[in-house]
């Protein structure tokens, strides 16, 4: 089996207009910047954008909102850290020209499991008794609220990873591993860049962190150059990638 | 007259000694997860100690910030400061790592606070005056809220233009219901218990009523009041 894409661009080439994609990452750690770049040179349009934070760290993202390519956001980070400080999606969200779902951390991820898992959701106690939980089914069990949450099934997965064979399988490093291995489960259609593609066999079994069944392409895109931290990252402005 | 709300900003502990506060509640042997903010600097008062650090990205026995050579992109805290790997550090994916929260498996989880409520609920995520609406940046905060064994709070006993943190009920959108356990701010060592919040510890130079002018709620006062452990 042979999954490899010779670029970016023939890597997302299906995506089509409405669809949903889980984009992997942790606000500047472990994100497939590449891909979301070559989605912002697309034309596909009214995207539902599955995805950490939106613009802050994983820069890209702006491109797809500047290009006005994104109908929906369901996030856990929406906006910067300091509130004097507003985000191009802060703007939009205000101004009504996207969605925003809210999703907790631990349930954001959860969700896109089970969604690889066939699994059609969960209870959760995390959000019971806030804001989060307003319209969700609740269940008590023993002495403490659940909430029903929903399997995440996108139709795309955006993934980067360290190591990646023509088979698809992945090794993440570090903490760039993050989100990854639930997005790459998550869809129907799952893209992974990978900094080093690999001869099969040059994986250690044993060390393959997604099983290449998860994964639908590959391309490999090097390493991309080290980003700027959080706070100290100027506004809007994509990062230069080498 | 100072008025008691200006008694209160300027008074009490540092920061860093509220950490330091913090980290003497904190038992050896404990999985420990510190949120943003004056949280972080507990990470300065339990070096050596037998505590593991636990990272919501994916990573356990987090190490201190990275130097500028050891700077690597792939190392990364849940605030995106580069970190370092300690021996016996591990990584996993975040479903791992939420499972780790929400099971019960982090001992403590110290977190900052908007308002906390009389009978332990805490707000931290969103100020609705800040224009922001219903929206906010919940990151991990509800996981930590509602899944860690014991949640203890750290923050300024009332906010920079004299209000009360402490309140009856908060009024800010909720990060999770009766879930802290201790307060620990700039004045006080509060718990929280069924009865109401118990005044256990008070900043040097301080009276209980000093404190309580500055609490919403009606502070019951432990028959062994010290002050702070530090």
């Amino acid at each position: 089996m042979n999954k490899v894409c010779a670029s970016v661009d023939e890597a997302v080439a299906d995506v089509f207009d409405g669809a949903s994609i889980a984009i992997a990452g942790f606000f500047t750690g472990g994100g497939p910047i590449r891909l979301v770049e070559a989605l912002a040179n697309h034309t596909a349009r009214d995207l539902t954008i599955i995805v950490q934070s939106v613009g802050v760290g994983n820069w890209e993202i702006n491109l797809l909102l500047q290009n006005r390519q994104v109908r929906k956001v369901v996030c856990n980070y929406p906006f910067y850290r300091s509130v004097s400080k507003q985000s191009l999606f802060e703007r939009m969200l205000q101004a009504g020209e996207v969605a925003c779902e809210l999703v907790p951390m631990g349930t954001f991820v959860e969700r896109l499991r089970a969604g690889g898992a066939g699994i059609a959701g969960f209870y959760t106690p995390t959000g019971a008794g806030t804001s989060v939980a307003v319209g969700k089914e609740t269940r008590v069990f023993g002495d403490k609220e659940y909430l029903l949450e929903l399997a995440l099934r996108p139709d795309f997965a955006f993934v980067h990873a360290y190591k990646g064979d023509p088979q698809g399988n992945l090794v993440y490093r570090k903490t760039s591993r993050n989100y990854n291995p639930e997005i790459a489960m998550s869809a129907r259609t799952t893209i992974a860049e990978v900094e080093n593609l690999v001869l099969p066999g040059d994986i250690n079994p044993d060390h393959v962190h997604t099983p290449g069944i998860f994964v639908t392409r590959v391309v490999e895109v090097g390493r991309p150059s080290i980003r700027v931290t959080i706070e100290a990252a100027p506004e809007e402005v994509p990062a230069i990638h080498s | 007259m100072v008025t008691p709300t200006l008694v209160a900003a300027e008074s009490g502990i540092s920061r860093e000694l509220m950490a330091l506060r913090v980290a003497n509640e904190i038992k050896d042997g404990s999985y420990v997860n510190l949120g943003i903010g004056i949280p972080t600097l507990v990470s300065n008062w339990i070096e050596g100690r037998d505590i593991i650090l636990h990272s919501e990205i994916g990573m356990l026995n987090t190490g201190p910030l990275a130097e500028d050579r050891q700077i690597d992109q792939d190392l990364i805290n849940a605030s995106c400061q580069p970190v370092t790997e300690l021996p016996g550090s591990s990584y996993f994916s975040s479903a791992d790592s939420f499972a780790m929260i929400r099971g019960g498996h982090i001992d403590v989880a110290v977190l900052g606070a908007l308002q906390v409520s009389e009978k332990g609920d805490l707000a931290s995520w969103n100020i609705p005056a800040s224009g922001r609406g219903t929206v906010g940046n919940i990151g991990g905060s509800m996981d930590l809220a509602a899944g860690a064994r014991k949640v203890i709070v750290v923050t300024e006993h009332v906010t920079k233009s004299g209000e009360p943190k402490i309140v009856r009920e908060c009024t800010y959108p909720l990060t999770a219901s009766r879930c802290v356990d201790l307060i620990v701010t700039n004045l006080a060592v509060i718990e929280v218990t069924p009865e109401g919040l118990v005044l256990k510890e008070i900043a040097p130079g301080l009276t209980p009523e000093e404190v309580q002018a500055v609490t919403e709620p009606t502070l019951l006062v432990s028959p062994d009041l010290k002050e702070i452990q530090l």
